[in-house]
């Protein structure tokens, strides 16, 4: 009986999978913007017409061809800001800032909150009662009210914005981790594998980890946007990056000034923003769906 | 049971209760989910294991696997206490394939990574060779070498088992734990799993603890059984004895519920109604009697003991001790 | 027979996925007389939930059904218009499906459960609702009922929720019950009881009942006439007595072999078994679709095969001139 007992070949696991990303326009759309941007933030200083720091007093706020094409001026396609500085430019580049802080945030509010997370969830006991009180803690404090103080005090730099981002940022990565480890902890796989003799670590890292990593790839992707958009913010209100550093969010305080007379200059950084969060959150939820394990067949 | 050679499970009245939480205010109340067990399996013998859901099966499973801790008692595998076992050794000794084969296999690995996790836990062999045991395992259970590259949603119920059933066995352990390996898959697919635990058990000669509900199907490759009650043994003999003269009121309700391909036979009178007793909450006295058909004064007020009353069967029943009595 | 309370001609239902259209339900011809239990059984993914759920058109949204006749006590369902089956079902047919714990809202109390296809149907005011609801709850086995009703279905044991299932089902007083493997998820003593229970409110009340699953252990006790399911299609039916006797088809054979019996089966002595998987039903299929399993498998079984019919609505779908023995080694 044997023999007889075997299927016809099933279709390729790697046929259905591509299957399902190109099948899914969002997934495809966000990948292609991100990539997209990504390129640009890497390869800047090979494709910025111009150095983004460097004024040209004679030219300021020359409009894009787009909005004033009397006004514009070839050299300049997204126009100049009024520092006399080329936009396109600093907008490639700030493309690298915003890149950069979510990156390092979500690595650092990633690392936190998944390990606290697993842990909780996977031990249980008392461990869970010291992470659940620590997420506790954590959700009590306002981000941007305490983010905003720390770095007022600590002065803004990159590197503050990114700690003090990732040390913020952790409690979701740790709730939706703590839950999800809890159901895998009670499914018979980890039995087994406790039964087959794995040490622990193994079967964290074996077991628990690669079935957690859609849920990550969500709530990594909700930060990151989370991690910019508050960098942004942080910017904006002079207290993140400092200038003459292109970041979006500074890019758009700087434009409030004259944002009533030359309203391009500040859409142009919050379209920015906006595509790269939209894009981001897109892809996390486009991964999320190709990558889910199948279902029962 | 006979004192003849070192069994290679022997349970020593084995306890396991569990502290539970009722609602929001109430006290935790103990659970008694396993109620002193002792029972032994010799070599190459296959032990079943029979009782309803919630009558502590799966518990007494997780126990001999080392997976749960005996709040009393002991369990001895090979004549040496399960406590005492490192985390590898024992991984030597047992092995189990359990119930639901959608759950028991990790759906990130291919086959050939999950029937290969012990080895490479346990360090035996270059990768070369790992992958010759792995394909040698799944011949044996059944399943064509281009399996070992597919992932556990592209199998059926069926060859999922399959996958765990070489999982279980590549380290040729001594003792194979089987918690209810049929319960979740088709009447038809059972038969063939069923069929290939047969197979592998006088190809290889197992030692096995079988468990299901259906007693039916424990026959298959039983050669003892022991039937469950609410964390207790209520019977326990040679397969043939316990299928043909069962003593325990509750050994015939369960066989009596088989129901076999025969249409001349129409719905089985079980005697038994279909209410499970609040393992919270345990009746006095014998914990069958408020089912019990033959339940009379003595089986409210004093627990009967797992005694011989005929051939090489226990029973714990006042009702057969009382007929044994008789016929004596 | 009577006028049969249920009658489905060549059914089929389709279902467009990622690579084709699945024909999960190729076709399939059903009659169910009042008072008379009809069990369709087949292998898991045979398309026996499917065939149950287009006949009460609760179907997924995707899936295409088409019929040559779809009756219901004399009602056309394949042209009956929303609002009308909405009003038939839970009321003049009722389905009871196999995990309770997912068909049972587990924010309700039993007793809102039970009471609301009875209200929502104007079947009488809430006191009879509930009175109702006791007395049925009562009936299914059910001790203190009264105190159940404000009970939640997680309080509640499996084989109690199937009761509570049961006791919902017949709220309204059906014509028709479809039975989606009402005891699979159950242990073998209370399904015993459970199907004791609905061959006798079955009895009791005339109803129809559509009994789905993959045992024909279950099939032999309860049923009058049975039809054996594979791949989509009705592949041998007749009454359950000629079935079970003079099975036609391999694969009806196959399942009666595969089922271990006290005192008949002993440990080594294998149980028959139906070798190989359910075909892929994506994309349609040629010829007999079990001849991949067949081991009477002839040239002829590549063409569309003929229904044969025997005596006493006997039917079945196999090329073989004479009956199937039993593969066994030691028959019974
Ligand atoms: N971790 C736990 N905490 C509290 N109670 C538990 C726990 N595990 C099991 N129990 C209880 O112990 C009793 C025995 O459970 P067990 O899982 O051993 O039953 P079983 O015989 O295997 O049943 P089934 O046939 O449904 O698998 C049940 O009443 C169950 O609710
Ligand atoms: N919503 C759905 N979408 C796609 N395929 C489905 C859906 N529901 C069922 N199927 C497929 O249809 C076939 C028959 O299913 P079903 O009727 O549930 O089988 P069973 O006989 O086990 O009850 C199976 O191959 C199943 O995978
Ligand atoms: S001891 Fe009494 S109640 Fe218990 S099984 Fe025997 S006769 Fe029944
Ligand atoms: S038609 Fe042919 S292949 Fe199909 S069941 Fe009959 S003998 Fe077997
Ligand atoms: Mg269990
Ligand atoms: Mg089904």
């Amino acid at each position: 009986m044997s023999d007889a007992t075997l299927p016809k070949p099933t279709a390729p696991a790697l046929q259905k999978k591509r299957g399902r990303i190109l099948g899914n326009p969002g997934l495809v759309v966000a990948a292609l913007v991100l990539g997209l941007i990504t390129l640009m933030a890497v390869f800047a200083p090979l494709i910025a017409p111009h150095d983004p720091y460097v004024q040209v007093l004679d030219d300021r706020l020359i409009p894009p061809a787009f909005v004033d094409a009397e006004m514009s001026d070839p050299r300049y396609l997204l126009g100049t800001d009024n520092l006399g500085r080329d936009y396109l430019s600093r907008l490639i580049y700030g493309a690298r800032i915003s890149l950069l802080i979510g990156l390092l945030t979500v690595l650092v509010s990633g690392v936190i909150g998944t390990t606290l997370g697993v842990a909780a969830g996977y031990f249980g006991g008392r461990v869970d009662t010291v992470v659940s009180f620590l997420i506790t803690t954590r959700l009590s404090l306002p981000v941007v009210m305490v983010a905003l103080a720390v770095v007022a005090v600590a002065g803004g730099s990159l590197r503050v914005v990114v700690l003090v981002l990732g040390l913020l940022l952790w409690d979701r990565f740790a709730v939706v981790m703590r839950s999800a480890t809890m159901q895998l902890r009670n499914l018979e796989y980890v039995a087994a594998a406790r039964s087959v003799g794995c040490s622990t670590p193994r079967i964290l890292l074996g077991e628990i980890l690669p079935n957690l990593v859609s849920a990550l790839v969500v709530v990594a992707s909700y930060e990151m946007a989370q991690a910019i958009l508050l960098e942004a913010a942080l910017s904006f209100l002079g207290l993140g990056v400092q200038p003459p550093l292109p970041s979006w969010g500074l890019m758009v305080a700087e434009a409030k000034e004259v944002m009533l007379f030359d309203p391009w200059v500040i859409l142009l950084p919050g379209l920015a923003i906006c595509i790269l969060v939209l894009a981001i959150n897109m892809l996390g939820d486009g991964i999320r769906d190709a990558t889910a394990p199948e279902g029962r067949s | 049971m006979s004192g003849e050679a070192r069994p290679i499970l022997e349970l020593r009245n084995v306890v396991k209760r569990y502290s539970v939480g009722r609602g929001l205010f109430a006290r935790k109340r103990a659970l008694m989910a396993v109620g002193g067990v002792s029972l032994a399996v010799q070599r190459r013998q296959v032990l079943g294991l029979v009782g309803e859901s919630g009558c502590g099966k799966s518990t007494l499973a997780k126990m001999v696997l080392g997976l749960e801790v005996p709040t009393e008692g002991e369990v001895l595998i090979d004549g040496r206490p399960i406590a005492s076992l490192g985390r590898l050794e024992r991984a030597r000794l047992v092995q189990p394939v359990f119930q639901d084969p959608y759950s028991s296999l990790n759906p990130r690995k291919t086959v050939a990574s999950i029937v290969g996790l012990p080895l490479s836990v346990h360090g035996e062999g270059s990768a070369a060779e790992r992958q010759g045991r792995v394909e040698e395992m799944l011949r044996l259970v059944g399943l064509a070498p281009r399996h070992a590259a597919a992932y556990p949603s592209q199998l059926s119920g069926g060859q999922r088992q399959r996958v765990a059933i070489a999982r279980a066995l590549i380290l040729k352990p001594q003792l194979l734990i089987c918690d209810e390996p049929t319960s979740a898959l088709d009447v038809s697919v059972q038969a063939q799993i069923l069929n290939l635990l047969m197979d592998l058990q006088s190809r290889l000669g197992l030692t096995c603890l079988f468990i299901s509900h259906n007693l039916a199907v424990v026959q298959m490759l039983a050669t003892r059984v022991a039937v469950m009650y609410l964390g207790r043994v209520v019977e326990e003999g040679p397969t043939a004895e316990v299928m043909v003269h069962a003593q325990h009121p509750y050994s015939r309700g369960l066989l009596a519920s088989v129901l076999t391909p025969d249409p001349s036979l129409g719905l089985p009178e079980t005697g038994l109604g279909s209410v499970f007793p609040d393992p919270l909450d345990p009746p006095p006295g014998c914990a069958f009697h408020p089912r019990c058909p033959l339940a009379f004064d003595r089986c409210g007020v004093e627990a009967p003991l797992l005694l011989a009353h005929r051939g090489n069967a226990r029973a714990a029943c006042h009702a057969a001790e009382r007929q044994a009595m008789a016929a004596a | 027979m009577s006028t049969p309370v249920l009658d489905v001609r060549h059914l089929a239902v389709q279902i467009p996925v990622a690579d084709g259209v699945l024909h999960a339900v190729r076709d399939v011809s059903l009659t169910v007389a009042p008072g008379e239990t009809l069990c369709v059984v087949g292998e898991s993914g045979c398309g026996k939930s499917l065939t149950s759920l287009a006949v009460m058109g609760l179907l997924p949204s995707t899936a295409r059904r088409t019929a040559e006749r779809m009756s219901f006590a004399g009602e056309d369902l394949l042209t009956i218009t929303p609002s009308r089956l909405r009003a038939l079902r839970g009321n003049r047919m009722a389905m009871i499906f196999q995990e309770p714990m997912t068909s049972l809202n587990p924010a309700w109390t039993i007793g809102d459960q039970l009471t609301e296809p009875f209200l929502r149907h104007g079947k009488g005011s809430r006191r009879q609702a509930v009175d109702r609801a006791v007395q049925l709850l009562e009936r299914v086995g059910i001790a203190a009922a009264g105190r159940r009703l404000v009970q939640y279905p997680h309080e509640l044991s499996g084989g109690l929720r199937q009761r509570v299932m049961i006791a919902m089902a017949l709220m309204c007083g059906p014509d028709l019950i479809l039975a989606d493997e009402p005891t699979t998820a159950l242990d073998v003593t209370i399904q015993a009881e459970i199907l004791h229970l609905l061959a006798e409110l079955q009895r009791e009340m005339g109803m129809g009942l559509l009994l789905v699953t993959h045992d024909l252990g279950i099939v032999a006790r309860v049923a009058h006439r049975v039809a054996v399911m594979y791949a989509g299609e009705v592949v041998e039916s007749g009454p359950t007595v000629t079935v079970f006797n003079d099975p036609r088809h391999p694969y009806t054979r196959g399942l009666i072999d595969c089922i271990p019996i006290p005192a008949r089966s002993r440990p080594g002595v294998p149980l028959g078994t139906i070798p190989g998987l359910v075909p892929n039903l994506v994309g349609g299929i040629e010829g007999c679709a079990f001849r991949e399993r067949c081991a009477f498998a002839t040239a002829p079984c590549t063409r569309t095969v003929p229904v044969s019919h025997g005596g006493d609505g006997h039917a079945w779908r196999c090329v073989l001139p004479e009956g199937v023995p039993s593969l066994l080694e030691n028959p019974a």
